[in-house]
This record gives structure tokens, C-alpha cells and sequence, in this order.
């Protein structure tokens, strides 16, 4: 902490001295690796300089030198809150490069698992968000219900948080049968139970509406300029949802309603997700009930590997294994920018193909990077405590803000 | 081309090109749409003006993200790409400029404030400049980092690594050591352009020897004079062996296969029984070796008598008594089925 001598505006007839402070790089407010370099007068903010990068891993570089492939973990682990929707984005740049027909099964299995993330999400932002401005136990229950979460996509997957499940051309795998009705017996019974006591706690709490209305408000104009997406965007009563604007999937077959804000601030964005959640689980039972069965990736050889079986039975199976695992398939030259929405905004994969089997350059759009860079206008003249409402209202997570 | 992947569907690209082609006049270096995509490049100096025009007149609201590319062959070997969304039409296109390490690019942190942190993205990557952005800091790398990471002439693993240091107590920076080179597989053919030497290839080229070695006579294996004498010797002096040829050999013993004097062996002597059965079954069986059996005569009265075992085994065997009530009655049916 440094002192800097400043006349301070609000004072007139005494000096008071501006404070600078450090906000992180450790801080569990932070909700990961964020330093912001805040200028205080008093206890209102003044300024803030958020230094991000902390956790930058030069993911679009190793993209760069690993096979189509290989390169669908590194989504996974930007937001490792919502894995399944950062792949999402690369699987349809990549069938978009490809022109690749995805089979309708795929197609419902990946809405599904993508909006499973998304409460997942949600779950993970609504009770850190509750838990920064104080209240404790809301966060526990919801953590229950991201833990059935994490249960499904280890079912589905393998794994509870970097599933790679997702392949151009598809799903890696089928889900059994019982995973479904389990998925639909959790909407049905204890995603609404749980999460409406969850919810029954905080959305008429005086303390939370009291750190949380009025905070932060951004216009409808400033919302388009600062280039916000997602539960931003839609907040400030713009609504615009990918899903439902730039349908991709099945999403044009789905019936759900976008939430909307009224007010812009703090709450609003925490009640926009409030809602999703119930919008989701909305998607996921017409998922489950029109689902139909059928192959579950692409039947194009020179981009998805055949089946086991066929692959001991038959030599031109053997053959395209061979080549799919080790230089992988060839994705024609040109450039997309494909954007999906992702539970924190859009999330955009720019991928620029040179014809070889390995990206020639992937930029990823992060959410966070519009959203973080307009705290330092959305906190101006806020107390230093409602920038911990502030930012966990963003939704922000760094692994994928600094990729 | 049909349209058969899933990806997000926008509005029609259908007239947007020249459309926007005519707006932009000669701001415009080139237009073309190519896997639904629609990108204009223009002139680097213009882009703000064009970027303007998209915003205002075209109703492209929101820049979503701005992409540095390196292409090291060009002369103008960086591209940045701006993404452009428009929310009203439900449209997005692209606008990219060209540009090398020393021409900066006009900002348009003017236009779009969330453009302030895009550019320092790609400054801090690629090291592009941009005219006018007065906050042009590094953004993701660390303090005090020097060079662009994202071009291609940077290397994968950086040139420095940082480690704490116990001695000095404090992080300190060293050159990297990698304990094993990052595995990079190179899977372009050889038929198809590959312009590198395989390992081994740059051998072929030259005889690695003037003269190159044979090993005709046994003074060529250079296994020294002894060795020379001893594979000169011959074994005989004539040729080898003719076939058929071969004598009896005096000390052989005879074949025994087709001795027809000797009656063949019937197998389950009694001398031949005794000698397999081990303590434990000769305990259990006391008269086993003798050829009358008392014993289950005394036991079952009834059991088959000795006369109808007999005449088949011509040697004396111990009659079993459960097995010999079958061997009396078995024979006839199954005589009466091969009849």
C-alpha cells in the first residue's frame, strides 16, 4: 500500500490524501489471479486499474502447434466453470471450416451437456457472488446441485470438469440410457427443491438487495460500446441471447425465453442467471423427451474415427484410426469466427486454417476481457466493498480471461 | 455449396458484400466470403474512418474482439482482424488491416472503449502498434517481459524461465533448460513439400568410403592371420555326402517299430501294475497283485464269477467285482448293434 499526496476533490477545507491499494493478486474476493490497483478517496472508488495475465498460459500458442485434436482439451481449462460450452464454440468452428453434418442425437446430446455447464455455472457464480456480500449457506446448497453436476459429466465423460467430450463431427461418446432418466429425474425433483430454498434466501434478503440494487448501473448504450455479452447484455434489458439470435444445434427446435433486466445493476444480473437456470432446466427436459436415438458422430472417416468393433473387423477402419490419432484429419484453408453463447457471454473461437492439420493461428474471445475492462467505469464513485458485488456480478474466472 | 454443419446461423450474407463493398469505396483493398464468412480488408489508415461508417451507417454496434495474425512471408507480415457484430441486423463481419513491426495502426479505442484492452492484447502479442491508444501497456504477459510471444519466430517455450531461489530469496529469471525437447510431431509427407533433411538423409548423398568393402575370401573379414589358416583348412577332400549313401552305422541298435517276431504288449501286466502303483494304493489294495480274489467273492455273493473274466484276459487280473458285472453283460448288445 503506497500513499500518494493529492488534493482530493471532496474535501474543502482539510487535505485528505488519495489512497492506492492493491486489490489481490491473492484474494478470495477476486475470484482468481486479478490485481486491481484501486484509487481510493475515503472509502469511494476513484479508479481502478485491473492487471490481468496473471494466469496467461499461451493456450492459443500451444494451440498452434498441436493437431485439431489435441488442441480441444486446452478449452476445458479456460473456464474450467463451464468446460463443455468452451468447446462447443471450437467443435462448430472447426465442423464450420469442415462443413461437416453433425447427427441430431449429437446435436441434443451437446444442448443437453451445454446447458447442464450452464447451471453448473451458474450455480458456482450465484453462490460465490451471494458468499462475497456475506451470506453463507446459499452457497453451500448450491454447490450440492453443481456437484450433481460434475456427477453427470463424469458419467457421460470420464471426468468431473475437463470432459473433452465434445468432437468435431459429434460426441466422443453415447450416454447410457439411466444417465437420462437420472438427468431428468435431478430437473424434475431436486434441481427445483434445492435451488428454490437456495433462492427462497437471498432474492427477497434486505442485507443482499441492499449491497446489491443500484450497484454498478450501465446504460443500454454503454452495454453495446463496451462490447458486453451474455448476462451483461441482458441485464441492461438488451435481449440478446445467441441461443436464441445465431441458433446453432437444435437450439432453433428448443422453446425457452430470454430473461431480461430492468434496472441494470447488480441485482438484475444476478436475477437474469436466477432465471436461466430455470430456462435451462426448461431445454434440458425438451432435450430429454425429443431426443432421438441414433450415431452420435459424424460417419465422415477422414474427421471422426470409426467404432471399436469395426475397427477390428475391417482394414480401411484400422486405417483412418490410424491416421485420425496420429496426424490427425486436414481442415481446409480459410478463416471463421464462430461464437457461441457461453454461460458467461459470448464466447467467440476465431480460427484460421492453413490447410494443414494444425490451426495456423486460434484467437479466442474471451468474456471476461470486455466485461473486466469496464470496472474501472462501473465502479467509479462506488464504495470499495461493492466492488467485491461488482465483480462478482461480472461472472469472471482467469483461466479464461488470460487464456 | 449446401450448408450441412450446425454452426450458429446469422442472416443471409446475400448482397452484404457488395453492399458494404460500395460503401466502403476506396477505403477498400479487397472483399470476399468464403465459408459464410464475410471480410474486408482495408487501407490501414482508413480504418478508423471505415470502421466508423460500418458502426454508424451499417448499424455494426458492438466490436467483439480484435485478432492479431502473424504471417511471417509477407511484407506486411502482421494482420489484425476486427470483429464486427451487429445486433439490430443480426449480422457479424470482419474488417482486417495489414500492417509490419514499425507502421502503427490507427486506434479505435475512439470509436469502441472496450477496444483499448484489444489493442494492448496485440501489441503485448505481436508487438503491432497502434496510433493513439495512449494506454499501450503490456496486458497479459509479466512484468518487465520483452519480446511477442505470439509470433511465429517466438519460440513455444519462451527464452526465459523463473524459479525461486532459496539463496537469494527472491524469484530469479534464467534462461530455460528443458531436461527434454517438447515433442513436436512433423506430419507433412515427404511427397507433399516437406522442405527439411529426415534424419540419416544427409548421408545418402555422399559414399561414406572410396571402396566399398566385400567379404569375398576369409582373408577380407580382417579376423586376423590364425583365423585365416584355420578357415582355409578343408574339412575332407571330397565333396559333401550323397544322399541315399548313408552306411549302417555297426554300433546302432536295432529299429524296434516293426518287429513282428515279439507279441505286442497287452499293457496292464501285473509286474507292470506293481511297478506303477505308488505305497499309498498298494496299502489300500493288499491283494491287488495276487490273481484270485477272495475277497469280494466273500462280500457279494452275487457278483459275476471269475469264469466270465477270465477267459478274456489271458493273463491273471484282479477282477474287479463292480467292474466285472458290466464286462459280462456289455459285450452282447453292443456286438448285436455293429451286427
Amino acid at each position: 500500500m503506497s500513499m500518494q499526496l493529492e488534493q482530493s476533490p471532496t474535501t474543502g477545507d482539510e487535505v485528505i490524501t488519495n489512497y492506492t491499494i492493491n486489490f489481490g493478486p491473492q484474494h478470495p474476493a477476486a475470484h482468481g489471479v486479478l490485481r486491481m490497483v484501486m484509487e481510493l478517496d475515503g472509502e469511494i472508488i476513484e479508479r481502478i486499474d485491473p492487471h490481468i495475465g496473471l494466469l496467461h498460459r499461451g493456450t492459443e500458442k500451444l494451440i498452434e502447434h498441436k493437431t485439431y485434436l489435441q488442441a480441444l482439451p486446452y478449452f476445458d481449462r479456460l473456464d474450467y466453470c463451464s468446460p463443455l460450452c468452451q468447446e462447443h464454440s471450437y467443435v462448430l468452428a472447426i465442423e464450420k471450416l469442415l462443413n461437416v453434418e453433425v447427427p441430431i442425437r449429437a446435436q441434443y446430446l451437446r444442448v443437453l451437456f451445454a446447458e447442464l455447464t450452464r447451471i453448473s455455472n451458474h450455480m458456482l457464480n450465484i453462490g460465490a457472488h451471494v458468499m462475497d456480500v456475506g451470506a453463507m449457506t446459499p452457497n453451500l446448497w448450491v454447490f450440492e446441485l453443481r456437484e450433481d453436476c460434475m456427477n453427470f459429466f463424469e458419467r457421460a465423460s470420464g471426468a468431473r470438469m475437463h470432459s473433452a467430450w465434445f468432437r468435431p463431427g459429434g460426441v466422443h461418446q453415447d450416454v447410457p440410457l439411466k444417465l437420462l432418466t437420472d438427468i431428468g429425474d435431478w430437473v424434475d425433483k431436486r434441481l427445483p427443491e434445492l435451488f428454490g430454498d437456495a433462492m427462497s434466501l437471498v432474492i427477497d434478503n434486505r442485507i443482499f438487495k441492499q449491497r446489491n440494487v443500484d450497484i454498478a448501473i450501465v446504460s443500454k448504450e454503454d452495454a453495446i460500446r463496451w462490447g458486453f455479452s451474455g448476462p451483461m447484455i441482458r441485464a441492461a434489458g438488451i435481449p440478446w441471447d445467441l441461443r436464441k439470435s445465431q441458433p446453432y444445434d437444435v437450439y432453433d427446435r428448443l422453446d425457452f425465453e430470454i430473461p431480461v433486466g430492468t434496472n441494470s445493476d447488480c441485482y438484475d444480473r444476478f436475477m437474469v442467471r436466477v432465471e436461466e437456470v430455470k430456462q435451462s432446466a426448461r431445454i434440458i427436459k425438451q432435450c430429454l423427451a425429443e431426443m432421438p436415438e441414433g450415431p452420435i458422430a459424424s460417419d465422415d472417416r477422414k474427421v471422426s474415427p470409426p467404432k471399436r468393433g469395426e475397427m477390428k473387423q475391417s482394414m480401411e477402419a484400422l486405417i483412418h484410426h490410424f491416421k485420425l490419432y496420429t496426424e490427425g484429419f486436414h481442415v481446409p484453408a480459410g478463416e471463421v469466427y464462430v461464437a457461441t453463447e457461453s454461460p458467461k457471454g459470448e464466447f467467440g473461437v476465431y480460427l484460421v486454417s492453413d490447410g494443414s492439420n494444425k490451426p495456423y493461428r486460434c484467437k479466442i474471445r474471451p468474456t471476461a476481457f470486455s466485461h473486466l475492462q469496464a470496472m474501472d467505469f462501473m465502479s467509479k464513485g462506488h464504495m470499495l466493498p461493492d466492488a467485491t458485488a461488482i465483480l462478482g456480478a461480472i461472472d469472471v474466472v482467469f483461466g479464461e480471461c488470460d487464456r | 455449396m449446401a450448408v450441412l454443419h450446425s454452426a450458429p446461423r446469422i442472416t443471409s450474407n446475400e448482397g452484404v458484400k457488395d453492399a458494404l463493398s460500395a460503401a466502403l469505396q476506396s477505403m477498400l483493398v479487397s472483399a470476399h466470403e468464403e465459408h459464410g464468412e464475410i471480410l474486408f480488408t482495408v487501407q490501414r489508415d482508413s480504418i478508423e474512418d471505415a470502421l466508423r461508417l460500418l458502426r454508424d451507417s451499417h448499424d455494426y454496434q458492438q466490436l467483439m474482439e480484435i485478432a492479431g495474425v502473424d504471417y511471417p512471408g509477407r511484407a506486411e507480415r502482421f494482420e489484425v482482424v476486427y470483429m464486427l457484430l451487429s445486433l439490430t441486423k443480426n449480422h457479424r463481419v470482419m474488417v482486417k488491416v495489414a500492417t509490419d513491426e514499425a507502421t502503427p495502426v490507427p486506434t479505435v479505442t475512439t470509436l469502441w472503449p472496450n477496444a483499448g484492452w484489444l489493442e494492448r492484447e496485440v501489441f503485448d502479442m505481436f508487438g503491432v502498434l497502434f496510433a493513439g491508444n495512449t494506454d499501450l501497456r503490456r496486458i497479459l504477459t509479466d512484468y518487465g517481459f520483452e519480446g511477442h510471444p505470439f509470433r511465429k519466430d517466438f519460440p513455444l517455450t519462451g527464452y526465459t524461465e523463473l524459479r525461486y531461489s532459496e539463496e537469494e530469496k527472491r524469484v530469479v529469471y534464467e534462461p530455460v533448460e528443458l531436461a527434454q525437447d517438447l515433442r513436436q510431431f512433423d506430419f507433412m509427407s515427404p511427397w507433399e513439400g516437406a522442405d527439411y533433411v529426415l534424419p540419416g538423409d544427409e548421408k545418402a548423398a555422399t559414399s561414406p568410403v572410396d571402396e566399398p568393402k566385400t567379404t569375398e575370401s576369409p582373408a577380407q573379414t580382417g579376423a586376423g592371420a590364425k583365423t585365416d589358416a584355420k578357415a582355409a583348412e578343408k574339412v575332407s577332400a571330397e565333396g559333401p555326402a550323397k544322399k541315399g549313401s548313408a552306411t549302417t552305422d555297426p554300433g546302432a541298435p536295432e529299429p524296434t517299430e516293426d518287429r513282428k517276431s515279439r507279441a505286442r504288449r497287452q499293457g496292464k501286466t501285473a509286474d507292470t501294475k506293481s511297478a506303477t502303483e505308488t505305497a499309498r494304493t498298494k496299502a489300500a489294495k493288499p491283494k491287488a497283485t495276487s490273481p484270485k480274489v477272495a475277497k469280494p467273492k466273500a462280500a457279494k455273493p452275487k457278483a459275476a464269477p471269475p469264469k466270465t473274466a477270465q477267459p478274456k484276459a489271458s493273463k491273471p487280473k484282479p477282477a474287479k467285482p463292480r467292474a466285472a458285472k458290466p464286462q459280462a453283460a456289455a459285450p452282447k448288445p453292443v456286438k448285436g448293434d455293429e451286427a
